[in-house]
């Protein structure tokens, strides 16, 4: 079971990277970056599983909390640039705005 | 440390302090700026008598300060260091006399003495280098120094120039970069000793020696301005005529004629060099740098390039000289470095007469130029004799050394080449001073500027007056206790002594 | 918090102190400019106290009277020290310079308490040895980063912000899966307890897979190195200069420490895919540079292509001469390049725009600037007695040693490249143009703290041979990692 759990979670992991890359505009990379990290914590909780029947591990849910603050501090920054770079360029997608580099 | 032991340090500092200060001095402080220049100038010159008299008693001077583990920056008074430092502490302060009176109303020239004192201060510490990493440390602060003053004037020219001399400068930089590392990696050290410090190591890395030799020959002889090296030495002539004085006899080029000393006597000593062939392989670059530096001048119709060729061709004399075999040729090589700094460097302070006076850049325009700047185009007629190979000037006396030390080594094509370049330089030199003198001049001078009663301003003449004195003198008196002949008879003696 | 000795002291105040200043000057906008002056003049002593005492040997603390492996410990080692030495003088020139930039380009109050967080970070960082501990740190010096970069009021800066906050967190979210598989595989996540407990098993393969994916994506390695132009050319100046010094070192340093403690002994054709990445990137950068027309995106190409300096590196990995090459020439591109970044700024607010071709007269009218951007230069260019010839000198001679010549030839034709973007800046300012009819040139103290840094950097190398003997060899630096009981 804690493999199969792992597993969905990398495939979420990697379904996500596919979307970030590819991902036409902010809030679309945002949501995707949001799905990556879910996949990421349902790996740790999957594996925090030592032997079946006892506690699981703590350490892993530490760190998923940890990385559970740390997505929705970045989540939120990014959704506040994405709204100014809404305001400013007066659209939605990263395209659209003035490319940052040559 | 007592100030005679930091003396070496003193030496540099004594361009480098009144550098520093003069760049942060505005425009309009004159005085200060001059006072500080030739302040500084003659302190330098003083110190290097001093300690080239002090030398020459038996006092040894060496400084070291720690870069890597095991690596030290060394400052050293040796024999070959110290001659080169006085050549240039001389000139320097001929020079800078004549730079005082050829800028009087340029532009940025607080920007341009400051430089021009870092230049001298490289070129100090590139003579007094006392291992190979301490002297590739000056040579690259050599090109950063000399770059403001290849662009100083700011054209698109001066421009180009500067971006030509930089790649050629900084690739060469490069090339020495790696040369030392890899030397580093074989020998574990990179301190100058006569006699070398590679023998040790002949036998079992022979094929690496031979290619670190040629890489740094390379990185050395683009500023040597040896063939195929040498083509940004006559683009830099945009710059005003002090810097190309500088460039020419003073610094970059003489710096580059002492690394390869440099780099036959006290790295690979003359014995592995020869063994190796490299020696003979660098007389061969040498070679056609002349015969093709006397060609090109052949075709040149502006003066400051024409003498540009010409160093070229110089120039290679010296990296001929030690590289044919035998103390009597490396005496001709080395006693050239003063001989040819001393005449090139009245050739360009002549032009730059000529130039600020009266406005003449190309040679067509130097026709009858004899009667109106008499005493200029005396000691270029005096000087281009001695490029010619003239006696009694000095550069009869280099050639006449090298010649003999040729057939003293059974390598006597070296005689029909030195009878050649004499021709090809009569061949240029001679129109010249035949049009200088007996021909009629030309209504009005392109851009004419009077001096009251002398034929230009004393700051300009005197310099070239007294320079091509010396010139003359040495030739004249070569053969006297303390000219520069009998130093570089000493040097030469000393690499090939067992 | 209770020190378990007193010497522990410095290290917690090198986090501690930032924090708290960053509170205060975020409550109390007025004085948060002094705030900031008086933490970074304090973190500089701290540090360099710390440096003093880790050099007879490394120090370890555990933080509340916890030890690792429950608790966190904090760790300092001559690397860590050197590189909180650096990471405080920077910031102190840095926020001198920003005093005087600020008083003409509003990005705000906000500025200060950022930046504060950003150092307290960055020490954090480099006085980590946990996995986890590493990745919560990265993500504050990330988002610290980011806040900074939208400071500036423009849609491109915004855009490149966002840019460097999506691929961060990709980055992040690779590295913590990575995190996730070795703890997995161990138990463990205090580095020393991991180098004891690694195998090579898939799991172990993975986890060094993406950890090291992740870093490099942070790092800005070719090739996802796209976002770093952006944020630091966009980004207000002095937030540039903390960038392209610091922030961006900070991955390099992580995988270091993971290469040689956890991941020892990781195979050959990693580190030379590192290696060979990092040699693209030197010749990429550089070509890119040459290619700007604006001045500070050609500064960040240069920090692209000096980062693939750092990836050197590992396939050198053996050699004591190549971490120490590595450390120095970080030092030294620290401080040269964030005298260039500061110097940009200068001529940015005088002349109203960086385009290259347009940098007239600059010589004429910013002198100290240029000589701060010159020496800057220099020291990028590789240039004795710089901090950053020495680290080259080092890599080569680490090359050499292995008998890998293609890498000393990549780092000497580096320095070519970037002798060439350099000049081509400098050509320009020294033209002739007409005297602009305002400008009064630059505040003394913008254009004299980026010249301290440029001669810093260019001084460095006079000062390098003490400095290198203190850098441990290697195995050193895994073994202390690894011994050091906490104490």
């Amino acid at each position: 079971m804690p493999l199969l759990y792992s597993l969905a979670g990398i495939a979420l992991f990697c379904i996500a990277l596919r979307a970030v890359i590819l991902a036409t505009a902010p809030l679309r990379a945002i949501l995707a970056v949001n799905v990556m990290s879910s996949g990421v914590f349902l790996v740790l909780v999957a594996l925090a599983r030592r032997t079946p029947g006892l506690m699981p591990d703590p350490v892993p849910h530490a760190m998923v909390i940890t990385g559970i603050v740390v997505a929705v501090s970045a989540t939120a920054m990014a959704i506040v640039l994405t709204q100014r770079l809404r305001a400013a360029a007066g659209t939605n997608t990263t395209e659209d705005a003035p490319r940052a580099d040559p | 440390m007592s100030w005679q032991a930091a003396l070496p340090l003193l030496v540099l500092g004594s361009s480098l302090l009144p550098g520093l200060v003069i760049f942060a001095l505005p425009e309009r402080s004159r005085t200060l700026r001059t006072t500080l220049n030739l302040g500084g100038a003659v302190v330098k010159l003083a110190l290097v008598v001093w300690m080239i008299w002090q030398s020459g008693q038996g006092v040894n001077y060496e400084l070291r300060a720690a870069l890597l583990p095991g690596l030290d920056l060394v400052l050293r008074g040796s024999e070959l260091g110290l001659f080169f430092v006085g050549l240039s502490a001389l000139l320097w302060l001929v020079t800078t006399i004549y730079a005082v009176g050829y800028l009087e109303d340029s532009p940025n020239r607080s920007r341009f003495f400051g430089f021009f004192s870092l230049c001298v201060t490289a070129t100090a510490g590139a003579a007094l280098a006392g291992n190979l990493i301490t002297f590739l440390a000056f040579y690259e602060m050599l090109t950063l120094a000399t770059y403001p003053l290849v662009v100083h004037r700011g054209t698109a020219a001066a421009r180009h120039a500067g971006r030509v001399y930089l790649a050629y400068t900084i690739g060469g930089g490069g090339l020495v970069t790696l040369g030392t590392l890899w030397l580093y990696s074989i020998t574990g050290t990179l301190e100058f000793q006569p006699g070398g410090v590679v023998a040790a190591f002949v036998d079992s890395e022979a094929r690496a020696l031979s290619a670190i030799f040629v890489v740094l020959a390379a990185g050395i002889g683009v500023k040597a301005a040896l063939v195929p090296l040498h083509s940004w030495l006559p683009t830099a002539m945009v710059a005003p005529a002090p810097v190309s004085a500088l460039l020419h006899a003073v610094a970059v080029v003489k710096v580059g004629a002492f690394g390869l000393m440099r780099l036959v006597f006290s790295i690979y000593g003359v014995d592995v060099a020869t063994g190796l062939g490299l020696a003979q392989g660098l007389a061969v670059v040498a070679a056609i740098t002349i015969i093709y530096g006397s060609l090109r001048a052949l075709s040149q119709r502006n003066l400051k390039r024409l003498l540009a060729y010409s160093t070229v061709s110089q120039l290679a004399f010296i990296a001929l000289g030690i590289s044919i075999g035998g103390a009597v040729a490396a005496t001709g090589g080395i006693v050239h470095l003063v001989h040819q700094g001393l005449m090139k460097i009245t050739l360009f302070f002549a032009a730059g007469n000529l130039a600020e006076t009266l406005g003449v850049h190309e040679i067509r325009d130097m026709r009858g130029v004899g009667r109106r700047m008499p005493w200029s185009m005396a000691a270029f007629t005096l000087c281009a004799f001695g490029m010619i190979g003239t006696p009694p000037m000095a550069g009869f006396v280099s050639k006449w050394y090298l010649g003999v030390g040729a057939v003293d080594s059974d390598a006597s094509w070296v005689v029909w080449l030195l009878a050649a370049s004499s021709i090809l330089n009569a061949a240029y030199f001679l129109p010249i001073i035949r049009a200088i003198w007996f021909e009629a001049a030309p209504e009005q001078w392109p851009k004419e500027r009077t001096f009251g009663r002398a034929e230009t301003s004393l700051m300009l003449l005197l310099p070239t007056l007294f320079t091509a004195a010396v010139a003359l003198a040495v030739g004249l008196f070569a053969s006297t206790p303390y000219s520069p002949l009998e130093w570089a008879r000493l040097i030469a003696a000393r690499q090939y002594a067992p | 918090m209770n020190p378990v000795e007193t010497g522990a002291t410095w290290a917690i105040w090198l986090i501690v102190s930032p924090l708290a200043a960053a509170l205060i000057a975020f409550l109390l906008p007025r004085v948060a400019a002094g705030i900031a002056l008086v933490n970074a003049v304090f973190m500089t002593t701290a540090a360099l106290a710390l440096l003093d005492q880790v050099t007879e040997a490394p120090r370890c603390f555990a933080l509340g009277g916890w030890g690792a492996p429950l608790g966190i410990d904090l760790y300092a080692d001559t690397l860590s020290g050197v590189l909180l030495v650096v990471t405080s003088v920077v910031f102190l020139a840095t926020l001198l310079y920003s005093r005087s930039y600020l008083a003409r380009t509003a990005i705000g109050p906000l500025f200060w308490p950022i930046s504060l967080f950003l150092h307290a970070a960055l020490n954090a960082l480099f006085l980590s040895a946990d996995a986890f501990n590493l990745y919560v740190t990265l993500e504050l010096l990330s988002l610290s980063a980011v806040a900074l970069v939208a400071l500036a009021d423009e849609t491109r800066a915004v855009a490149a912000a966002l840019r460097y906050l999506l691929a961060s967190i990709v980055a992040s979210l690779a590295y913590l899966l990575g995190v996730a598989l070795l703890y997995h595989a161990t138990g463990v996540l205090d580095l020393a307890a991991l180098a004891e407990r690694v195998t090579w098993t898939p799991t172990t393969w993975a986890a060094l897979g993406l950890m090291t994916a992740g870093l490099a994506l942070k790092g800005a390695l070719f090739p996802v190195h796209f976002w770093l132009p952006g944020a630091h050319s966009y980004a207000p100046s002095p937030v540039s200069a903390l960038l392209s010094a610091l922030v961006v070192k900070a991955p390099f340093y992580v995988l270091l420490r993971l290469w040689y403690a956890p991941f020892v002994g990781a195979p050959e054709v990693v580190a030379n895919l590192l290696g060979l990445l990092g040699a693209v990137a030197i010749v990429w950068g550089s070509v890119q540079a040459l290619r700007q027309e604006r001045l500070k995106l050609l500064i960040a190409y240069s920090t692209v292509a000096q980062i693939g300096y750092l990836f050197l590196l590992f396939p050198l990995a053996q050699t004591r001469s190549a971490l120490q090459g590595v450390t120095v020439f970080i030092l030294g591109h620290a401080l040269a390049k964030a005298a260039m970044f500061l110097a940009a700024g200068n001529i940015y607010q005088y002349l109203g725009h960086d385009r290259i071709r347009d940098l007239r007269r600059v010589a004429r009218e910013l002198p100290v600037t240029l000589a701060a951007f010159a020496v800057g230069g220099v020291c990028i260019m590789g240039l004795p007695p710089s901090g950053n010839f020495i680290g080259k000198w080092l890599l080569i001679e680490a090359a050499f040693e292995q008998g890998d010549w293609g890498w000393a030839v990549i780092i000497v034709a580096g320095g070519l490249l970037s002798a060439a973007y350099v000049f081509r800046v400098l050509g320009h300012a020294f033209t002739l143009g007409k005297k602009r009819a305002e400008g009064t040139g630059a505040p003394a103290t913008m254009a004299w703290t980026a010249f301290g840094l440029a001669l810093l950097a260019l001084m460095l190398g006079l000062a390098a041979a003490p400095l290198i003997d203190i850098i441990g060899s290697p195995v050193a630096v895994a073994v202390a990692i690894a011994a050091v009981p906490a104490q």
